[in-house]
């Protein structure tokens, strides 16, 4: 279902579309007043769980579910955390808000901060976005000066500030309880779980960590209420509410962001959207939702018994399933972060892979042995392997090394990791098998479209 | 000589600290402070500074500094070029780029020009997929590139 909404994206053409005047001209920050005038804690949860709102970092959980973790009485104080260390490849949907519409973030963040019981929110921003950094602190400043933000924000006496953190380059620190580390100020390495984020987060206190895009849609919901939000989606029936970001990249002829109602499928999004492949060649593969998603080839058949659910989409191809977080799952995929990486049949599937191998191996963050070797391990037989100095034994060890980093490790980078690898050997064997034996002299030899 | 911070970056430093609940948390955006006013490169003065000021020991500010890649532990030159070369860059031509880069420079990644003007990186994925092929040129991103636009910006480099 291709319905293009503007909910976060209403500005974005605008030149001055990140300033307080051009969010509040579009009804911004009546919301957050709402809220702080009339709505209780319990109330503001309520209305996040009815709009259904799947986590947009990857993991998709509820988020209204996730605010009501947080304790109802702490003797500690509780913070929200932002995660705005965008860096999986191909996703690029939080810059944009953060830079055309920073606002929607900083209302976002009074709202679930409340929810929670917070007074502090920090969002933690990846060092390379310095604009996004300068538009968010831009838009505090300008909250503060309104008094949305400080001592007595919208007349309440419920202290609320909000801040900007910094990384220094680690994707990792993308994993929440890396992140926590990282705002700690120590080595951004991941946490073992339990204690989840909600009992022992930033500084030993309750923390709630969210993705930019949910928290940047949370005003949203409460302007058009949590259910008729819920209600846009096609995959309401489905507990998975509202629009979302889309991206697309690769060899699309219009690559982008795009604001649309959740149940677009992958064929809006690579045709409608993205105007097609490059070239007007051939679909060859795609990877639906940043790279630690599977790779998926273009005539993929939808097949999953025992669920009414996908009746209507069995037999057919898996770029007319709806994108939502169930259905790639049930299908066997991932949703992620819904930023879908397309290659052309004009493509050679092994650089695309020894491209990510090389790109998981840069970023691991040596905690873990079987991730920390692993990737490593990969990455050299797959050097081999493109240099025509590689053999069919060694392409069956990627794919037990692969598999012995899954589930072996503290944190979800591993699985991130191993989920190409699996992925591409699973689909590409011929072409693997063909470099091994030719040297790639059968392949194109290229990832340009 | 010891390091040490001009009076307006004490003040920065002040504002930082304000920011959170213990000294710990002001390491990684102190060190990124010091680092600019130190022509972009955290040497063991700096660490040195950084622990004493923040009370950590010298041993976690250099373990912080090791981990994060944006921490130049060799000083830089006077502009830092990073080229995204993973996947959905490659894909529109980012592999190219990084040689062409290298040859319109005369370094290989990793290196500085012989009159200390360019360093060259290459970067994994700066959230700019949809906008590929693209550099970073010390704060600022270019996006949707052509060689002939590289060539320009790199000219603007080599003559500041």
């Amino acid at each position: 279902m291709l319905k293009q909404t503007t909910y976060l994206t209403h500005s974005y053409d605008k030149a001055d579309g990140h300033t307080l005047a051009a969010y509040e001209a579009a009804g911004g920050y009546k919301s957050a007043k709402r809220v702080f005038g009339v709505l209780t804690r319990e109330k503001v949860i309520e209305e996040m769980k009815a709009a259904h709102i799947r986590g947009r970092g990857g993991a998709g959980f509820d988020c209204g579910m996730k605010w009501s973790f947080m304790p109802k009485e702490s003797q500690k104080p509780c913070y929200l955390v932002v995660n705005a260390d965008e860096g999986e490849p191909g996703t690029f949907k939080d810059r944009t808000i953060m830079e055309r519409n920073p606002h929607s973030l900083v209302e976002g963040c009074i709202i679930g901060a409340y929810a929670i019981g917070a007074h502090a929110a920090y969002i933690y921003v990846r060092d390379e976005l310095h604009l996004s950094k300068e538009r968010l602190w831009g838009a505090i400043a300008e909250a503060k000066q309104k008094g949305y933000l400080g001592k007595n924000p919208f007349d309440k006496n419920y202290p609320m500030e909000v801040y900007v953190h910094t990384g220094a380059g680690a994707y990792i620190c993308g994993e929440e309880t890396a992140l926590l580390n990282s705002l700690e100020g120590r080595r951004g390495e991941p946490r073992l779980k339990p204690p989840f984020p909600a009992q022992v987060g930033a500084f030993g206190c309750p923390t709630t960590v969210n993705n930019v895009e949910t928290i940047a849609i949370v005003p949203t919901v409460f302007q058009v209420g949590g259910d008729a939000f819920s209600k846009l989606s096609a995959l309401h029936d489905w507990n998975d509410g509202g629009t979302r970001l889309f991206g697309v990249s690769g060899h699309v002829k219009t690559p982008g962001v795009y604001e649309c109602a959740v149940g677009l499928t992958l064929r809006e999004l690579i045709y409608d959207l993205g105007g097609g492949i490059l070239g007007d060649n051939k679909l060859l593969a795609v990877i639906p939702g940043g790279s630690s998603c599977p790779v998926h080839l273009a005539d993929e058949i939808v097949d999953v018994p025992g669920n009414d659910k996908f009746a209507p989409y069995n037999g057919k191809s898996f770029l007319d399933l709806p994108l939502g977080v169930d259905a790639f799952r049930g299908f066997g995929s991932m949703l992620g972060t819904c930023g879908a990486i397309v290659m052309s049949d004009q493509t050679d599937p092994v650089l695309a892979l020894h491209n990510l191998m090389r790109f998981y191996k840069h970023e691991s963050c040596g905690q873990c042995t079987p991730c920390r070797e692993g990737c490593g391990w990969v990455e050299r037989i797959l050097d081999k392997i493109v240099a025509g100095q590689g053999s069919i034994g060694e392409l069956d060890q990627l794919h037990e090394i692969a598999s012995n980093i899954t589930g072996n490790t503290i944190c979800a980078f591993g699985d991130g990791a191993a989920q190409p690898a699996l992925s591409f050997v699973r689909k590409f064997r011929p072409q693997l098998e063909d470099y091994i034996r030719s040297g790639g002299k059968g392949q194109t030899r290229s990832l340009e479209a | 000589m010891a390091f040490a911070l001009s009076v307006e970056h004490e003040k920065k430093l002040a504002e930082i600290l304000s920011r959170y609940p213990n000294k710990m948390a002001a390491c990684i955006p102190a060190l990124h402070l010091c680092q600019e006013a130190n022509e972009n490169w955290v040497n063991d003065e700096v660490i040195h500074f950084v622990a004493d000021r923040l009370e950590l020991s010298t041993a976690h500010v250099k373990g912080v500094t090791t981990f994060y890649h944006l921490f130049n532990r060799e000083k830089p030159g006077k502009h830092q070029v990073w080229v995204c070369h993973t996947l959905p860059c490659a894909l529109r031509g980012g592999e190219s780029l990084v040689k062409h880069c290298e040859k319109k420079l005369g370094v290989q990644v990793g290196q500085t020009t012989k009159d200390g003007k360019v360093t060259l990186r290459t970067a994994e994925c700066l959230a700019s997929c949809g906008t590929g092929p693209m550099i970073q040129v010390d704060k600022t991103y270019h996006e949707n590139l052509t060689t002939q636009d590289v060539d320009r910006i790199l000219d603007g480099l080599l003559a500041d």
